[in-house]
Order: C-alpha cells, then sequence, then structure tokens
C-alpha cells in the first residue's frame, strides 16, 4: 500500500450504508486511496457498494463481537488495524458521539491529533471546522503522522469513486486484552423508526418547540411535504412529547440542513447553538420579540397552527 | 469506609456564552468573563446525590472538584465549592495554556493519579468552549479504566457502575466495575443552586493548587508545545442578520411557500 493511505471507519449497516457513511468515504479519498474498517458483518451489497466508493480493503473484527462493549475495544482493533494497513496518514470517523470517543480512544493508542466537528478538508490535511456556535470559521491540522478527523454529515458529496476498489476482504483479530478494563453493554432497547431521514443527514428540518403544545401533527406534516426530518427544541423533548433523538442544539444534535424551519421555538443560546449554520432559516413564532427572528432569513409572526397547516396545503397544491 | 465513594468531578471555566466569545489574533480563545461549565454542574450534581445517598462526607465520601486552566480557572472551583463539593484541586502552570485535548487529558490523567485510590472521575458530556467531548473517553484510555460516557442516569451498586446511555434509534444499559470514568448529559439531574449556607460554608473549604513538577509531568508534555493539533487560522464569521420578518394576515402559509420557491428550496 502507497503511503497515502486513509482510513474510514464505519459502523456495521443491517443492509447498506447509509448516505452519510458513503460522504465520510469521499472525505477520506480527498487525502489519499481508502480503505474501510466495519465494526462488524458486511454484507455483500454492502461490500459492493464500499468497492464503489473506492475502497481497497475492507478490514473487519475476527473474533469478538465489538458491539457488547462501549468504544475502548474498538479503538484497541482499529489500532491494530492501522498497524495491519500500514502506511496510514489518517483516520476518519463519523461525528457522533461513539464515533468522536473511538477516535479520542484511537487517537491517544496512535499519538495522533484529534480534530473533531470537521465540515471540510483539504488536500493537505487541513480541516475546518465551525465553533462557539457558529460565530468562527477555524482551519486545523493535527501535527503528527498520522490525523484522526470526525467529520460531520452533508460535509461532503457522497459520490463514487473515479475508480472503483477491489474491497479485498481483511478479517483482523480483535487484540487479546481489549476487554479486560471494558465497560460491557447489559441491555438494548429498540426504538421505533420514523421513516424519515435521519435528523443530521436530512436536507430540510422542521423542528417544533414549546409552542406546539404538544401536538406536532402541524410538524410532522410540513416535514414530510419537504421529504424533510422533523427536530425539536429541548422544550419539548423534555416534556416527552418527542424522543430526546430529535432535539436540536446544544446538548442534542448540530444541523446544518439547506432549509431550517423552526415553528413555536424561542431562540435561546443553546438551541441556536444546533442550527445556526443551516443554509436557510425560516421562523414561526407568535410573539414578535423573540430571538428566533434575530436570525431568521424570513420571519413570519402568526400563530403555528394556522401558519403551517396552510403552508403544507399549498406545497401540495403546487406539486398537483 | 465500607461503600464509601472517592470522586472527582471535572470541572472547566469556560467563556460564558451569554456574552460575544472571542478568538484573538494568537488564535486562542478570550477567557476573561467566564464561569465554571454550564454542563460541568451536571456531574457536580450527580456526585453530590452519589455522596449523599452514602451519608455524604461524614461516613468517608468525598467529592473533589478538579479543574485545570489558568489563575482565574479558581473561581470555578468557588462556584464547585459553593454548590457543595467537599474540595477542590487546582491544575495550573503557565506552560499548559494552549493545550490540545491530547494534552488536557495527559495532564489530568496524571492530576488524577496524583490525588490517588479514586473510585469514579465524573466529566461532563462536552465542554461548552471546545466541544469535543473528547476528554473523558482519553481519560478512560490513559488511566486504563472502563468508559461509561453519555450517561442520561448513573447508578453505583457496591463496586459496580450502571448507566443509562441514549443513542441514535436504541437505549443501552452499560456496566463496569469501579474505578470508571463516567461523563453525563443534561438530562441526567436538575442541578442545584449554590445556596446561602453554601456560599458560606465554602468560604471555608480549601482549594489545592497541583503544578506540573508536582503530577510528573514535564513542560514539553502539554501546552502548546505538547499538543498534537495546530490551529492554522480563525475566521469570524459574519453574525447572521435577521431577514424579512412579515405578520400574518390570513395568507402567510402562502408567503412562505413563495419564499421557499423564491429560494429554489421546493
Ligand atoms: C445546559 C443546557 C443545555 C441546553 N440544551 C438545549 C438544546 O440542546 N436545545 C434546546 O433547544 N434547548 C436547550 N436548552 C434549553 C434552552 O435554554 C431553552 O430553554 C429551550 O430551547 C426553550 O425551548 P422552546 O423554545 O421550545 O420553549 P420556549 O422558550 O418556551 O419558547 C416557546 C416559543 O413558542 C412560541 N409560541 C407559543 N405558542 C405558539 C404558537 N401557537 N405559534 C407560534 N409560536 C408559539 C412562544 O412565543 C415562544 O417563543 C438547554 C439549556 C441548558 C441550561
Ligand atoms: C473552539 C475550539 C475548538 C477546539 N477543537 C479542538 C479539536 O478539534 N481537537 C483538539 O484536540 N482540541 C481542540 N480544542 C482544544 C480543547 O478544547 C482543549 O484542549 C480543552 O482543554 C479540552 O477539550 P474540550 O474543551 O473540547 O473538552 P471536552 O472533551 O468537550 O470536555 C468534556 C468534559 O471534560 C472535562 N474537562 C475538559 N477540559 C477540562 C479542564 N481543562 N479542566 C477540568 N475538566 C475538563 C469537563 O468535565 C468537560 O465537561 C478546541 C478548543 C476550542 C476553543
Amino acid at each position: 500500500m502507497t503511503a497515502e493511505t486513509v482510513l474510514v471507519v464505519l459502523d456495521a449497516p443491517a443492509e447498506t450504508f447509509r448516505k452519510g457513511q458513503l460522504e465520510l468515504l469521499a472525505a477520506g479519498r480527498i487525502l489519499g486511496s481508502v480503505s474501510a474498517a466495519v465494526t462488524g458483518p458486511v454484507s455483500e451489497a454492502a461490500r459492493a457498494q464500499l468497492a464503489e466508493h473506492g475502497a481497497a480493503a475492507v478490514y473487519t473484527p475476527d473474533g469478538a463481537d465489538l458491539g457488547e462493549y462501549l468504544v475502548g475495544p474498538t479503538a484497541a482493533w482499529l489500532a491494530d488495524v492501522v498497524a495491519t494497513a500500514g502506511g496510514v496518514r489518517a483516520v476518519v470517523l463519523e461525528n457522533s458521539p461513539a464515533g468522536k470517543e473511538a477516535a479520542a480512544r484511537l487517537a491517544v493508542r496512535l499519538g495522533a491529533g484529534v480534530i473533531t466537528d470537521v465540515v471540510a478538508i483539504e488536500a493537505d490535511g487541513t480541516a475546518h471546522k465551525s465553533v462557539l456556535a457558529g460565530s468562527y470559521e477555524v482551519r486545523a491540522r493535527a501535527t503528527t503522522g498520522v490525523a484522526v478527523l470526525t467529520v460531520k454529515p452533508n460535509s461532503v458529496e457522497a459520490t463514487p469513486a473515479n475508480a472503483p476498489g477491489a474491497a479485498e476482504a481483511t478479517p483482523v483479530r480483535v487484540p487479546e486484552g481489549a476487554f479486560a478494563t471494558a465497560a460491557r453493554v447489559t441491555g438494548r432497547t429498540e426504538k421505533p423508526v420514523s421513516g424519515r431521514p435521519e435528523l443530521t443527514e436530512a436536507r430540510v428540518v422542521v423542528a417544533g418547540g414549546r409552542g406546539t403544545d404538544g401536538d406536532f401533527g402541524p410538524i410532522e406534516e410540513l416535514a414530510d411535504a419537504l421529504g424533510g426530518a422533523v427536530g425539536a427544541s429541548r422544550a419539548a423533548a423534555d416534556a416527552g412529547w418527542v424522543s430526546h433523538d430529535l432535539q436540536i442544539g446544544q446538548t442534542g444534535k448540530t444541523v446544518s440542513p439547506q432549509l431550517y424551519i423552526s415553528a413555536g421555538i424561542s431562540g435561546a443560546i443553546q438551541q441556536k447553538a444546533g442550527m445556526q449554520t443551516a443554509k436557510v432559516i425560516v421562523a414561526v413564532n407568535s410573539d414578535p420579540e423573540s430571538p428566533v427572528f434575530e436570525i431568521a432569513d424570513f420571519g413570519i409572526v402568526g400563530d403555528l397552527f394556522d401558519v403551517l397547516p396552510q403552508a403544507t396545503a399549498e406545497i401540495k397544491r403546487r406539486r398537483a | 469506609m465500607g461503600d464509601s465513594l472517592k470522586i472527582v468531578v471535572l470541572v472547566k471555566h469556560v467563556p460564558d456564552a451569554q456574552f460575544d466569545r472571542h478568538i484573538g489574533a494568537e488564535r486562542t480563545l478570550d477567557r476573561s468573563e467566564s464561569i465554571l461549565s454550564e454542563l460541568d454542574e451536571y456531574p457536580l450534581e450527580a456526585a453530590l446525590q452519589l455522596s449523599e445517598a452514602r451519608g455524604g462526607e461524614k461516613a468517608g465520601n468525598e467529592v473533589i472538584a478538579l479543574t485545570m486552566g489558568g489563575p482565574d480557572a479558581a473561581n470555578a472551583l468557588k462556584k464547585a465549592l459553593q454548590i457543595g463539593a467537599g474540595s477542590g484541586v487546582h491544575l495550573t502552570d503557565e506552560a499548559l495554556a494552549g493545550s490540545d485535548a491530547a494534552a488536557t487529558s495527559l495532564a489530568l490523567a496524571a492530576a488524577i493519579r496524583h490525588l490517588g485510590d479514586v473510585d469514579l472521575v465524573i466529566a461532563g458530556m462536552a465542554s461548552t468552549d471546545g466541544e469535543t467531548s473528547l476528554v473523558p473517553a482519553q481519560l478512560a484510555e490513559r488511566l486504563g479504566l472502563p468508559q461509561l460516557t453519555f450517561a442520561s442516569s448513573l447508578e453505583v451498586d457496591g463496586r459496580t457502575a450502571r448507566i443509562q446511555r441514549d443513542g441514535d434509534g436504541h437505549s443501552e444499559t452499560v456496566e463496569a466495575a469501579l474505578p470508571a470514568v463516567v461523563s453525563v448529559t443534561d438530562q441526567i439531574n436538575e442541578p442545584r443552586y449554590p445556596n446561602f449556607k453554601g456560599i458560606l460554608a465554602a468560604k471555608k473549604k480549601k482549594i489545592r493548587t497541583l503544578s506540573l513538577a508536582e503530577i510528573g509531568v514535564d513542560a514539553g508534555q502539554v501546552g502548546a508545545a505538547g499538543s498534537l493539533t495546530w490551529v492554522a487560522s480563525a475566521e469570524p464569521r459574519p453574525a447572521r442578520t435577521a431577514g424579512t420578518v412579515i405578520t400574518d394576515e390570513g395568507d402567510a402559509g402562502v408567503k412562505l411557500v413563495d419564499f421557499l420557491a423564491a429560494q429554489k428550496l421546493i
């Protein structure tokens, strides 16, 4: 392998990889030729995707189920994959909590620098991130032989590679001792799936707050008319109206969609932290003094229960 | 002391997000107007609850707030003492300035080892300035301890710690034996405010200062010299400005769709 290998770390998919995962392969190709490290078994369809997106090798864990433990063993295994692959210049991971944590621990093992929340990568390895609630744009680099980068969704296009990769299946043993001090997953409950796009990957997000008074119907209908995802403020999530998975903000998800429609949300600083980098922001709020209007490209002072259903009906009418 | 716990709570002194925050010409964050990170009140509350459930200090439980930062970071410790931490430890040294996550976790790991026989290290889910969430995981790796992070609940049962960790599409229960490194989210509890009694009591509590030499770390391992990342540039982004605001006169839904069409969003 050349000295330009970029290892892209992916969670094993049930069937095929999501758009956001394929984006990571495209991000990796900016820096060199990619190989994938997949944390579980890879289906034939998924392997074909990896080939199409340029993966030379596909590393999978041999001898243990990494999913039974929290992060530590995954990092130990990844360090061995980096050694097996040879000449690894960068490791690219998802910017999720688990992705950042695997990056954190892998970096300690490799003596490498980590840049989180990456939104763009230059060919020389310089990464761009938006910081302090979107108020600064920082360019930073790892100064070490291997750079560890966690890349946000929607940062690069998930285009196939110019030339497909061999996607050669390469099992790598999970190292002895990886589990010695690991925290074990002893229970797991699945949550119902919505069928809507993944929140952090969606082009359009329609978010509701306390102003919905618990009725997310108008939010969901507008989101569906726009093919978007549903989001929420913490007040709405804390009230139990929607799952915390949908919370946007400092302690929820950060989203940068093309369009963010905020309805019945006041626009507290912790909420803004999660949506300020959206391309276009539309706000619907009955209070003209609401701070959300300070950052909205288009603001409507009005009742969301009037405005949203009318907009949904109008979109359907124009499409008909 | 039976099931008593020695808990180190990590608290970071960060610029107050209620004001404009600035990155200076040296590409480092302006740390005036700083406070105890809002998200570090949750680990402190979690630690106090664990201690109180076991009889508090009288029964041998200890809650030690630890911060790494410049002279002003002592203010974060004072606040933690007012809220209820038993003592404070301030790791401070000029050489620490400009530390990235790798250097920060290296120094904090050495400080925690120096404190000796800790049962639990509890951190926030992220700082409110760097927001990387790297430090707790790196501490677990460096200390060789189990990692129980992003906890929305935490219980300690004998020598076993158990958390709830909520991910996309699923929620997990994760367990490990003590000692362990934990990080907690803002879902875990409702942090208390310092009351008058707490503010008075804090005046008698001790803050111990630690230097790099005392924890056995060389200046070259931390700060800008020991960091593994380098900031090339930091440019302010033009603040978002308010666009058009209209008042609904019965047709705002249609106007919204007109706007989306004009922006080519539908
Ligand atoms: C440590 C910490 C972390 C936090 N993290 C987050 C986070 O990640 N995300 C987050 O969102 N918040 C977060 N918060 C909470 C944040 O400070 C706000 O409390 C929260 O965002 C408020 O939610 P809201 O806007 O829905 O509710 P409110 O502030 O109550 O606003 C409701 C709005 O709805 C409007 N309204 C009411 N009825 C209608 C109607 N019929 N039509 C139109 N408008 C209507 C009102 O005018 C009002 O502006 C955090 C707070 C803390 C302390
Ligand atoms: C805008 C910005 C972006 C940055 N990006 C990066 C980056 O991509 N990579 C990188 O390596 N460094 C980065 N840094 C530097 C990094 O923030 C610092 O190294 C910091 O000391 C530790 O990381 P954190 O603030 O992200 O903490 P996090 O890992 O987010 O903090 C989690 C918890 O760890 C504890 N903790 C963290 N720091 C301290 C402390 N000093 N004292 C006590 N407890 C603490 C707290 O309990 C906190 O809640 C960045 C800094 C800034 C200001």
